[in-house]
């Protein structure tokens, strides 16, 4: 298993380099520069700070020292936030994330499977209906949307949570957040697990388990949810990587330092620097869960092997 | 090996005795649907008494296995059942399943059509085996581990102990289906419910799980009630047959009597519905249509990244020889080869070899070269559900060729042509406005025969055309395609499993397996006198109907 | 099994399609059938709504910033007096007694220090509240008078923005702006991914193994990413960038047309086509487009509202289009911002999007289940 976690490994650092190269090229075609502001500096200061920043060298140059770094781990120092390198920013703000994301991932993966469930044991009864519609409602409902109205309904209104913040991601600062978040995911999650369930429950082998007598608990969740369940894990690689890395929704309104925020501030002050640690960031979490969701499918279903 | 009658001698056993342990009475069964209510079974009074083997018998939709899908709370969802159904006196229709259990799986048992799919998936041969019978309360884990084994061996899988850690997907279809009669077993069931058992296997995969039936029947003695469409079967191993007809039993009674002396029309329909009669034999000095040497294909499966890729040999090295008017049958099992054989001749595949088809060498012609060929050489699948487009009306299906091979045709006359084609294949012209999904099996196949028909070929290459079908429907679509050959002077490339229909069917008969040709001879050479041991196996596994159409 | 009754009657029965199958399927599916009024009438209400208003979209009434919802007219009873006083301030008067008609008529008795002037009226006429403000009866010392004026009635059903713009008409020219949008990128998205999916199945081998290769690499790029980075090539040109969103939004619809051609490749009916020396354009033509057309139409129904998603994302992030011209995306991020006192402002685009957004997924589903009935 080691082995074949390594080989796929190795086997992305070309769609590493890719993606790296790609956004490198993109961003410095990109009209405007780090350093254009309203009031345009002094062609001294100018030309120190693109000293600094080795924006003087030509942009090969330039692409083959980022290259360099990023090979030791070093994704350089920021162009807006002078003071901090983009290490240190993520290292800020990345842990907020995570903490976040894995929260909602949770939720989404218990509440969304629980119902899932519950409506396919009910297929085209009134519980049903009523879970399909509130999923709907999940999936359509933008988070900028339940953002608000959460925070009106439970912070402004009723007073029992903090409109925002984090306050090192104490527990009543994570709820709104975390549920704004999650969601969605709860809502996909559901409709995913109901589907596969109900095709799972008319399989020929819960047709086998109910002919030999089983019990409802050991058909349901040994036979119908184990197979039902494998859909839901294939979905949850990208989305899992979407919501460890942050929603810059969520983070503004209610005003979390975690990494969402700097896609949009990168781009668009031109942080260059910082615009390339956040897809590279991305494209590694992308990578990781692809790999973690095959290995739970190794897991799960005993006709995948690592060859 | 044939099974054991057990019908006592003066008893009437037609009528519930004392040793009735099943009885089903007056038993419906409904489904509610987007288009309204199927009444799928209509009242069906059946008993099986303790011991015995019961048939119950009837082509796809006649509701064979609903009613006993029925009696053991089985229906899917939107089935609604009335009526009652006895296990030993207890009525067990309609209970909760909480009670139900404790009969289904450890005095009822079954096992299904589908041997790949009854199985999970996921969990090993020995979790499956064990779980209804530590379930039942008969054995503990540690025990039913150990009696999962001797089941094992029981019904005959080779190296139990190591094959009880396998999955299913890493055993054939017929090991798969040895499984199922093993836990089928495992709690000493009174009745043993078999729902087409055989009919997803290769003839002689079927015999040898027949016989296995038969013989641990005899052992254990429960009883067997039998569901099938396939009256071989039934005569060779039921005491009593049930013949079910849209919905209802139409005629039960012994064996004996039934195919001794049918009385209901559809028994005898069916029992008449073996294809029957010889063709014509065709004169030797004909002209040859097909000439083929040492044709092969060949398929690359992927290995992986940088692993060399494993070749699968499908045709090795085939020669072959038609003449006009006259049949090649071709059989095999599934996976034989027979079906790409036919689809490289007609150059569909690329293949080595050389193909010489009417005194032109077509080896390896491209597409451009033999589209004006194509009307000529014609090719019928198995699937009548798919081979039709289903988004087309059948005057288009039936039409679609002439767009090619006659484009100075207008749309009248192809609407005029359409028309005569179906009329040909005894169907209504004016359903030619109407989609594929609108008809059944054996009118699809009349379909596919019609837009053959309608390019005036000489060559068609049948692939499993009757497969597919009902029986009685495979007879009139014989028939059917018999007349055409006579009428139009054609040249059959007949590819199927069915002994019988190829018999039919054929003036020389090809034997393959594996790729390869195993014995090659006139139709009655082959059936009556068999050289190789696989085609005598073939031969044997086909049984008992040949012996009486000899 | 009677399939054997010869008939030759030239008139040929009627045949039901399977897009007919599916067309009953759908009219039977309520919530479809609900959602399709509903989506027909925001599109309308979105198209002719702003031509019928008496606002328009960019209209600043100074005198009416951030009132809320209100089914009957501005302005209310105990508006009059404060803005009377007001004006009257400014024009160096005060107002000794005021009567408001039935017929929304202001008769106000006025005095002042000084000579009343009849220019300084106009100050009455340009406040949003009143027109046609004259001075009758002036004393004759020209000190104090009787002011006529008449009341500007005004209906803001979604009340005002914090510009004092009405807010119905910003939501209906919203409306237009995210539809088009929506409408504009799925069309290239979709035409995009159904080429390239349909050339890389039907081709197959070494090219759809490249095209689709590309696809992954595409996929893996942070999304967000993209976008933003197309704002920033495109600035604020919003035809020009939602063209390119479209672009990018093709992979699901190549993926997606991809599979089904390769399935359909396999179907028989290919296969006895191709037997038939039917030419690739022919099978193209007859029986791999049609038979790709349903998934392609759920995808499209349900590419719409993501779309129409991801215009208001940008806009909440300040991306979208510019002032004074809106979009949904752009009033719910201004409602979100003034959620305390002004909650009309998040209520209603917020109302409109989701509807929008509901009944565009309820018919994308209903399509989903009448062109595959196997689903339910």
């Amino acid at each position: 298993m080691m082995r074949y976690v390594l080989g796929r490994l190795l086997s992305a650092i070309p769609t590493l380099f890719l993606i790296v190269t790609i956004s490198f090229f993109l961003i410095r075609v990109a009209p405007g520069g780090p350093f254009d502001l309203e009031r345009p500096l002094e062609a001294k200061v100018m030309e120190n700070l693109n000293k600094i920043y080795n924006l003087d060298k030509s942009i090969p140059e330039q692409y083959l020292l980022y290259l360099q770094n990023l090979v030791q781990g070093e994704f350089g120092p920021s162009f807006f936030f002078r003071d901090f390198s983009i290490n240190e920013l993520f290292a800020q703000s990345l842990p907020i994330s995570i903490q976040l994301g894995l929260s909602a991932l949770t939720l989404a993966l218990i509440v969304g499977g629980i119902l899932g469930v519950s409506a396919a044991l009910r297929q085209n009864h009134g519980l049903d209906y009523s879970i399909m519609a509130a999923a709907t409602f999940g999936v359509t409902i933008p988070n900028f949307v339940v953002a608000p109205c959460l925070t009106l309904l439970f912070g402004v209104s009723l007073g029992w949570l903090p409109v925002g913040g984090w306050e090192g991601g104490k527990l009543q600062n994570m709820i709104l957040p975390v549920i704004t978040l999650a969601l969605p995911q709860v809502a996909v999650v559901a409709r995913l697990t109901r589907g596969s369930m109900i095709e799972a429950l008319r399989s020929n082998h819960v047709r086998t388990a109910r002919a030999y007598g089983l019990s409802a608990y050991t058909i349901v969740v040994v036979h119908a949810l184990r197979g039902a369940i494998l859909p839901v894990v294939s979905y949850l690689g990208p989305a899992a990587a979407a919501l460890l890395t942050g929603s810059v929704v969520i983070e503004t309104i209610f005003g979390i330092p975690g990494i969402g925020r700097y896609f949009v501030q990168g781009a668009l002050n031109r942080d260059y620097t910082l615009v390339m640690g956040t897809v590279v960031v991305v494209a590694c979490f992308v990578i990781i869960f692809n790999i973690i969701v095959d290995l739970l499918y190794a897991l799960l279903d005993p006709r995948v092997r690592f060859d | 090996m044939r099974w054991i009658q057990k019908i006592a001698k003066g008893a009437d056993v037609t009528k519930p005795n004392d040793n009735t342990v099943l009885q089903i009475s007056n038993l419906k069964v409904d489904f509610e649907t987007n288009t309204g209510e199927v009444n799928a079974v209509k009242g069906v009074n059946i008993h099986v008494d303790a011991g015995e083997t019961v048939a119950i018998v009837g082509e796809s939709g006649s509701g064979k296995s609903q009613s006993m899908m029925a009696a053991m709370g089985l229906l899917a969802s939107n089935g609604r059942t009335q009526g009652s159904v006895t296990y030993k006196g207890e009525e067990i229709l309609g209970l909760p399943s909480g009670r139900l259990n404790k009969i289904r799986g450890a005095k009822i048992t079954m096992i299904f059509q589908e041997p790949m799919t009854s199985l999970d998936p996921l969990y090993t041969i020995e979790r499956q085996l064990c779980e209804p019978m530590v379930q039942h309360g008969n054995y503990t884990w540690a025990t039913a581990k150990k009696r999962a084994v001797e089941l094992l061996e029981l019904v005959g899988i080779p190296e139990p102990a190591r094959k009880v850690k396998a999955y299913p997907y890493e055993m054939s279809g017929g090991q798969r289906q040895r499984v199922m009669i093993a836990m089928a077993l495992a709690n000493d069931p009174d009745i043993l419910i078999a729902d087409e058992p055989t009919t997803a296997l290769d003839v002689t995969t079927q015999a040898q799980i027949l016989e296995l039936m038969a013989e641990l029947q005899e052992r254990l003695g429960m009883a067997v009630v039998f569901i099938t469409h396939d009256l071989t079967i039934v005569e060779r191993i039921s005491d009593r047959v049930y013949v079910m007809k849209q919905g209802e039993v139409v005629e039960e009674g012994a064996t004996k009597e039934i195919f001794g002396a049918p009385k209901h029309a559809y028994t005898k329909m069916l029992l008449d519905a073996e294809p029957t009669g010889r063709k014509d034999q065709v004169e030797d000095s004909a002209p040859l249509v097909v000439e083929a040497d040492d044709v092969r294909v060949e398929f690359e499966t992927e290995a992986g990244f940088l692993k060399p890729n494993h070749v699968l040999r499908a045709v090795d090295d085939i020669s072959l020889t038609v003449r006009e008017g006259q049949t090649l049958g071709i059989v095999g099992e599934s996976g034989s080869g027979k079906s790409t054989l036919g689809r490289a001749l007609l150059q569909l595949l690329p293949s080595s070899g050389r193909v010489v088809y009417c005194g032109k060498d077509i080896t390896g012609a491209s597409r451009k070269a033999m589209r004006p060929l194509r009307k000529e050489m014609q090719l019928i699948f198995q699937d009548p559900f798919g081979s039709l487009s289903p988004r087309m009306t059948v005057g288009q299906i039936i039409t679609e060729g002439l767009l090619v091979h006659e484009p100075h045709l207008s749309a009248a006359e192809r609407d005029k042509r359409a028309c005569e084609a179906l009329e040909e294949v005894s169907m209504d012209a004016a359903m030619r406005n109407r989609y594929p999904h609108e008809f059944s099996g054996g009118q699809r196949q009349r379909i596919a025969i019609a837009r053959t028909m309608v390019l005036k070929p000489k060559l068609v290459v049948l692939d499993e055309p009757t497969s597919a079908l009902d029986r009685t429907v495979q007879k009139q679509v014989v028939e059917l395609l018999r007349n055409l050959q006579k009428e139009h002077g054609l040249t059959y490339l007949f590819i199927s499993h069915d002994l019988a229909v190829v018999r039919a069917m054929s003036d020389t008969v090809m034997v393959m397996q594996k790729g390869q040709v195993v014995e090659q001879g006139s139709a009655s050479e082959i059936f009556d006198n068999p050289q190789q041991d696989y085609t005598k196996t073939l031969v044997a596994a086909a049984a008992l109907k040949l012996e009486e159409f000899a | 099994m009677s399939d054997t009754t010869i008939n030759t009657a030239q008139e040929a029965v009627k045949g039901r399609s399977l897009w007919d199958d599916a067309k009953d399927r759908l009219k039977a599916n309520r919530a479809a059938v609900a959602s399709i009024i509903v989506l027909t009438l925001i599109a309308l209400l979105s198209v002719f709504g702003p031509m019928l208003s008496p606002h328009e979209y960019d209209t600043v009434y100074r005198d009416y910033t951030k009132v809320p919802a209100s089914l009957s007219a501005y302005p209310k009873a105990d508006q009059i007096e404060p803005a009377l006083n007001k004006i009257a301030k400014r024009a160096r008067m005060s107002i000794d007694s005021y009567s408001l008609s039935e017929d929304g008529v202001v008769t106000a008795q006025v005095s002042s220090k000084r000579k009343l002037d009849p220019r300084n009226m106009r100050r009455f006429d340009r406040s949003d509240l009143f027109e046609q403000a004259a001075l009758e009866n002036v004393s004759a010392d020209g000190k104090s008078a009787t002011l006529k004026m008449d009341v500007q009635y005004m209906h803001f059903f979604f009340g005002t923005d914090a510009n004092g713009r009405d807010m119905l008409t910003r939501t209906l020219i919203a409306g237009r702006v995210s539809l088009t949008i929506g409408l504009l990128a799925t069309i290239v998205a979709i035409s995009i991914g159904v080429m390239y999916g349909a050339t890389s199945g039907y081709v197959g081998g070494r090219v759809d193994l490249i095209m689709m290769r590309a696809v992954d690499i595409l996929y893996s790029l942070p999304f967000i990413f993209f976008v933003i980075m197309l704002v920033v090539f495109f600035g604020r040109n919003f035809v020009l960038m939602f063209i390119a969103v479209g672009a990018v939004e093709w992979l699901d619809m190549a993926r997606i047309v991809r599979g089904q051609t390769l399935s359909i490749k396999r179907q028989e009916y290919v296969q006895a086509a191709e037997a038939m020396g039917i030419k690739n354009a022919g099978i193209i033509k007859r029986h791999i487009i049609p038979n790709t057309l349903g998934p392609v139409v759920v995808y499209m129904t349900l590419l719409v509202p993501k779309v129409i998603l991801l215009e208001s994302f940008l806009s909440f992030l300040g991306l979208g289009v510019q002032e004074p011209m809106t979009s949904w995306g752009v009033l719910i991020s201004e409602g979100a911002r003034n959620l305390e006192g002004a909650s009309w402002l998040l209520i209603f685009p917020s109302i409109f999007l989701t509807s929008t957004l509901f009944a565009l997924n309820f018919i994308g589903d209903g399509l989903r289940d009448a062109l595959d009935p196997k689903d339910r």
